[in-house]
């Protein structure tokens, strides 16, 4: 009996010797300014490597420190030294910006658990550059969407004086049919909106609309809630994330996001990840988590029907996504971005916790505004 | 453009001056008296924001969130002044540059290390919260006006320390002759250690007055930074008096700026453009003030040395 469970064992291990092994690189932000973005993205994807049991797939962690310029080294030594056969984990664009095209163009894949720049998903897209969590602009388009079905007529709308708060308020534009009582770009870093928030109080607006990623939106939020304007507000996902809304508290009770994930869309992959990410890192998952599962399960799906080695038939497992998103069916569009249906939620207080539920849907099978300039 | 709009306007850039010469003041004092240029004095805002955090957390009083947060950043300030500054008055302000930007990887990543990596919640107290109607029927946040009264009694507190007592003469005595008053007996170590807590004390306070109304989060303290530096320049390095009119100009432009700038250039531009120019130019409105003024003043408004 013995002596046929070693041999049992050791035919196990002479199986997945002799299988390709996946060496996968991650670069993400794990510390200084919105290190909680890149620690869930990098929670979320192991926890998916953990669950799937496997051991042909080894992960290569380092922190980019939001830094373009290091990104671009630790990329350089991922594919030079490493040798890592696929890159992941970029949370910002501006990195994601320096490290994908040459790292695409040196023959790896590239898959995006969270940064979807245009620049990426028209003209620059890229066959082995794929994009899990979305295009830039998906939320804002939809968060316009929403403004619609309520009724709204006329938005203050703000952000951030960088590309991706102009790629917002343009995403927004693209799909609001409401007029503008006023738009208005902020510095990058702000954090006192008491400015702005006065010119919303005399614009006569009906509805205001921001994209303030990070602190710039806790600040944004409490003092708007403290400042006696009460117009409706929506935005996309990013002030209102389980790890930001702790932060912000009930200044954000009520407020109507965009978000293509939710802890409460309902399907088994989703129920068994909030349940057991939970379980192991003792907070409710984030968007940002989701993404990062959902990136390693797509992964995972890939491995599983074909050698690394072979890019066309490994690219063509990609592109079938055969895996169980935790947003429910998940497809890619012409340009490796993904076909998702974007949901309204809002946010709720659930004993001490505040948490979002879901509405409804924004735009359902939404595809994003890029894909026609994309030539593979 | 209405009277209510400008009014506010002028009570937001009001609020944001004498929060940034809470900054200034710790800034210009230890740069004045200690000849010491200190990178890590917006580590001590955010020190004093997370211990504010920390304890109102804990108790639920935002009374005593404000003295722990002005306690725990005079404590870290004296710590720090004892075991890594005091090594540094000798030294080049390069070698000071780099110690003290070295303490601010030490205190962002010990605050990471202590609270996680997500911002911390710090509300503002039920009886402040919640807008007030002034005079001439202008809504205003009575938070942002209790601050505004708070900053104004710390620059009172300041002055008469520095005018009307003992320690306020020998602060001044630093400034201009540190070796003579050494010579007369006083303990300049001891000196140089309370100045210090005092100035970190006053950042600790700013950080947990405005970490209520914006984000407690690692590396909140460094873009006050350099706005404070800012002030200081225009002030003239070392005054109290030049520290405070500076931080009330450069919040005023600051705040005016943002909103009337491009509401200037829509005068004659497109809406688009003149949004963009705008709001380009206000960023750049206080930098253009401290240019202007170290023209016609290179020591700054109140600065005596140069």
């Amino acid at each position: 009996m013995k002596k046929l469970l070693l041999a049992t064992a050791s035919a196990a291990l002479m199986a997945s010797a002799a299988m390709a092994e996946v060496k996968v690189g991650m670069i993400t932000t794990l510390s200084g300014g919105g290190a909680g973005l890149g620690i869930d993205v990098r929670d979320g994807f192991m926890l998916a490597i953990e669950q799937s049991g496997r051991d042909d797939i080894e992960v290569v962690i380092e922190d980019d420190q939001r830094k373009p310029d290091i990104a671009v080294q630790l990329a350089d030594k991922m594919i030079q030294s490493e040798k890592v056969d696929v890159l992941t984990g970029i949370i910002w664009s501006n990195l994601a910006m320096a490290v994908v095209p040459a790292s695409v163009a040196q023959g790896k894949f590239y898959l995006s658990p969270n940064a979807g720049p245009s620049a990426l998903a028209g003209k620059g897209c890229h066959e082995n550059y794929f994009n899990v969590a979305w295009q830039n602009d998906n939320l804002h388009e939809a968060a316009g969407a929403y403004a619609n079905t309520a009724g709204y007529k006329n938005s203050f709308i703000l952000a951030p004086n960088y590309p991706a708060g102009k790629d917002a308020l343009t995403g927004y534009k693209r799909f609001f049919g409401g007029d503008l009582a006023g738009e208005v770009y902020t510095k990058l870093g702000q954090t006192d909106y008491a400015a702005e928030i006065a010119q919303i109080r005399a614009s006569g607006a009906d509805s205001v609309f921001f994209f303030l990623p990070g602190g710039m939106g806790i600040s944004f939020l409490k003092q708007y809630a403290d400042s006696g304007v009460d117009l409706p507000v929506v935005g996309p996902a990013f002030s209102f994330d389980q790890g930001i809304l702790q932060a912000v508290g009930d200044a954000a009770l009520g407020v109507v996001n965009t978000s293509q994930w939710n802890k409460d869309i309902d399907n088994p992959t989703n129920a068994a990840f909030v349940e057991s990410f939970s379980a192991k890192y003792g907070r409710l998952p984030s968007l940002y988590a989701s993404q990062g599962f959902d990136t390693a399960n797509l992964l995972i799906s890939a491995v599983d029907k074909a050698d690394v080695s072979d890019a066309d038939a490994f690219r063509a497992a990609l592109e079938a996504a055969e895996f169980d998103s935790t947003r429910g069916a998940f497809k890619f569009g012409p340009n490796h971005h993904p076909v998702q249906t974007i949901y309204a939620r809002e946010v709720i207080k659930e004993g001490e916790v505040y948490t979002n539920k879901i509405l409804g849907p924004a735009l359902e099978d939404h595809a994003d505004a890029y894909a026609g300039a994309c030539k593979m | 453009m209405s009277f209510l709009l400008i009014a506010e306007q002028v009570l937001n850039g009001l609020q944001f001056g004498v929060m940034l010469f809470l900054m200034a003041a710790g800034l210009t004092l230890i740069f004045g008296v200690m000849g010491l240029i200190n990178l890590a004095h917006g580590s001590l805002y955010m020190v004093g924001a997370f211990a504010a955090a920390a304890v109102a957390g804990a108790t639920g009083s935002f009374l005593l969130a404000l003295i722990a947060a002005l306690a725990a950043a005079a404590l870290a300030g004296a710590i720090v002044e004892m075991v890594v500054i005091r090594r540094l008055y000798a030294a080049p302000h390069l070698d000071q540059v780099l110690a003290t930007f070295a303490l601010i990887l030490i205190f962002s990543e010990g605050t990471r290390f202590v609270f996680g990596s997500f911002p911390l919640f710090l509300d503002i107290p039920d009886a402040l919260s919640g807008p007030v109607t002034l005079p001439g029927g202008i809504e205003y946040p009575l938070y942002r006006l209790s601050l505004i009264g708070a900053g104004l009694a710390v620059a009172a507190g300041l002055w008469f320390l520095t005018a009307r007592t003992r320690i306020g003469i020998q602060i001044r005595a630093g400034e201009n002759d540190r070796e003579m008053i050494a010579a007369l007996g006083v303990d300049i170590s001891k000196l140089y250690t309370l100045v210090f807590a005092l100035g970190a004390g006053l950042a600790g306070l700013a950080g947990a007055l405005v970490g209520a109304i914006q984000s407690v989060q690692v590396g909140m303290g460094e873009p006050v930074l350099i706005l404070a530096f800012v002030v200081i320049v225009i002030g003239g390095i070392g005054s109290i008096k030049g520290a405070f009119i500076g931080a009330l100009l450069v919040g005023l432009t600051d705040t005016l700026g943002g909103v009337f700038l491009p509401e200037l250039f829509k005068l004659f531009m497109a809406p688009d453009t003149a949004t963009q120019t705008g709001s380009a130019l206000a960023s750049m409105a206080i930098y253009i003030l401290m240019s202007l003024v170290l023209i016609w003043r290179p020591s700054g408004l109140f600065g005596v040395r140069l």
